[in-house]
């Protein structure tokens, strides 16, 4: 189970997502998860083995260490990146229980349901209305609190973004103040800013879908109020002429199978 | 066999499975499994390479990490996610054997074209009779394994909370030797991570079997109220209606002749005739 396999999983929910609920997924996976699989977690690699301290005190190097970095970068972007995709799962399983609905109501013969095959139910797509509306909303709003918790967690305990070249620590086992070396500090920093600039991007892709969702549920509504009689009576026409031609063919069908029986 | 194994396995189960078993496959898979595989075992990665002792004794280090470390959280962590994951196959099996009744049982009564056949491979078991208690008997079993290797993890790191340092007396050390673990503030924050995923699996299992006993009692209700409401395999009853179906369309197609003339005759019926199965 690995970044493969959430891509997956997430790309189904792809399909009902909206254009920009599409690029913010595309960004997820090419901007973030790629870049972390491919180069972030090569410069973090010997970021302990490299880690050096002007000391020969055994244990000093994994205190100091420790004391920097509570939790390393790069497993604090993973735990986002898991945090922030799997609202969208939250969607796919509305989708699923709504799939599961028509295909009850198709396999119970409901006249209701205009599906000619279960395989139509299975791929075709839902409009985003209704409850689906809510919980797509639901999703993309926890999106954007877990991004913009980590992104708080990341300021708090790295202090402004930048990766220094030298620490002073003097925790014990230590002897008075001693000097540490960060390995790599400019090609984290730069990283560090990518994937800031990135998780940026992404919130304001959230926040524009967001505004996006609200103003068209208000438009919605405002031409409901402005327009009550609109499809449901059309639609019952139709209904009603096609139960018609049905009640003359079942009565046709009925005739023949009488008149063979005599 | 690797954890996408796993999943692939697994994931045949869900279907089968109820709302809340669904939730709880995802949560294993995304927050315990995915978290384990991309994030903690590199935490764990170097954990005897950088475990440091305060001595030059040779063997120190080692006998140090051992006693300290029966077993590494990575290890634990990995069996304890494959045991609990297992009962699910006693489901999946059960189900299999149920298909291949149900096969059995189309084959008897004549209808076993291809057609059938598909749908009972693809039909969704409902989860009553013995398949409950199969069922009802993974999820008890789930919330076994998760107890105890809860347990065992106490038993083995009481707290849960890695230290910085342990200090060792064990031979060859010379007297107490101070010790550094590796990384123990990012160990202890995954620790309890994993340990409250843990904690939201059992209360999803919990969930499960109330949910499930409830739904029996409701049903044994129902059926003491009501007693003619079927009982028998699902398909049974949908068989026979299906039988129903099957005869009318017979009789239909043998009418095809007739019917066509009657078509021709009557143009008006044309359009409607379109509709007709037996055309």
């Amino acid at each position: 189970m690995d970044w493969g396999a959430l891509h997956t999983i997430l790309g189904g929910v792809n399909k009902h997502s909206t254009s920009i609920g599409k690029i913010w997924l595309t960004v997820l996976f090419i901007f973030r998860i790629m870049i972390l699989v491919v180069a972030a977690e090569r410069v973090w690699g010997d970021e302990q083995d490299d880690f050096i301290c002007n000391t020969l005190q055994p244990g000093c190097k994994n205190v100091c260490y420790d004391h920097f970095f509570p939790i390393s970068h790069i497993r604090l972007w993973a735990l986002q990146l898991i945090f922030v995709s799997t609202p969208a799962l939250l969607v796919a399983m509305h989708v699923a229980y709504r799939r599961h609905e028509k295909k009850r109501q198709f396999r119970k013969g409901d006249q209701k349901c205009e599906y000619k095959d279960i395989e139509e139910i299975r791929k075709q797509r839902f409009h985003i209305e209704g409850t689906l509306w809510w919980t797509y909303t639901s999703s993309i709003f926890f999106r954007l609190v877990f991004e913009a918790v980590f992104m708080y967690a990341f300021y708090f305990m790295y202090d402004g973004f930048r990766m220094p070249r030298l620490m002073k620590c003097n925790a014990w086992p230590c002897p008075n103040t001693v000097d540490c070396f960060v390995s790599r500090p400019t090609e984290k920093t730069v990283f560090t800013i990518f994937m800031i600039a990135v998780s940026s991007i992404c919130i304001l892709l959230n926040v524009a879908e967001l505004c996006y969702l609200l103003t068209k549920f208000f438009l919605k509504r405002s031409k409901k109020a402005g327009n009550p009689k609109h499809h449901p009576n059309h639609e019952n026409k139709e209904e009603t002429k096609q139960n018609e031609m049905n009640e003359l063919i079942s009565d046709s069908c009925q005739n023949t199978v009488i008149g063979f029986s005599s | 066999m690797n954890w996408a194994g796993l999943y692939t396995v697994l994931s045949g189960v869900n279907r089968h499975s109820t709302a809340i078993g669904r939730i709880w496959l995802s949560v294993i898979f995304i927050f315990r499994i995915m978290v384990l595989v991309v994030a903690a075992e590199s935490v764990w990665g170097d954990e005897k390479s950088a475990f440091t002792c305060n001595t030059q004794q040779p063997g120190c280090n080692s006998v140090c990490y051992d006693h300290f470390f029966p077993i590494s959280h990575i290890r634990l962590w990995a069996l304890q996610l494959i045991l609990v994951t297992t009962p699910a196959l006693l489901v999946a099996m059960h189900v299999a054997y149920q298909q291949h009744q149900e096969k059995k049982l189309l084959v008897l009564t004549g209808h076993a074209d291809p057609k059938h056949m598909e749908e009972v491979k693809k039909h969704k078991m409902r989860i009553s009779g013995s398949l409950w208690w199969t069922y009802v008997c993974s999820v008890v079993f789930r919330l076994l394994f998760e107890a105890v290797f809860m347990y065992i993890f106490y038993m083995l790191y009481p707290g849960y909370q890695m230290v910085r340092l342990v200090k060792c007396e064990a031979y060859p050390c010379p007297n107490t030797v101070d010790c550094f673990i590796s990384r123990p503030t990012e160990k202890t924050i995954f620790t309890v991570f994993m340990l409250v995923t843990s904690s939201i699996c059992i209360v999803l299992n919990m969930a499960e079997l109330v949910y499930l006993v409830v739904r029996a009692c409701a049903r044994r209700g129902e059926h003491n109220s009501n007693p003619q409401s079927g009982k028998g395999s699902f398909y049974g009853h949908k068989l026979s209606s299906e039988y129903k179906q099957n005869e009318i369309n017979q009789l239909l197609t043998e009418q095809d002749g007739s019917l066509k003339d009657m078509l021709r005759r009557n143009p008006g019926l044309q359009e409607k005739g379109d509709r007709c199965s037996a055309c």
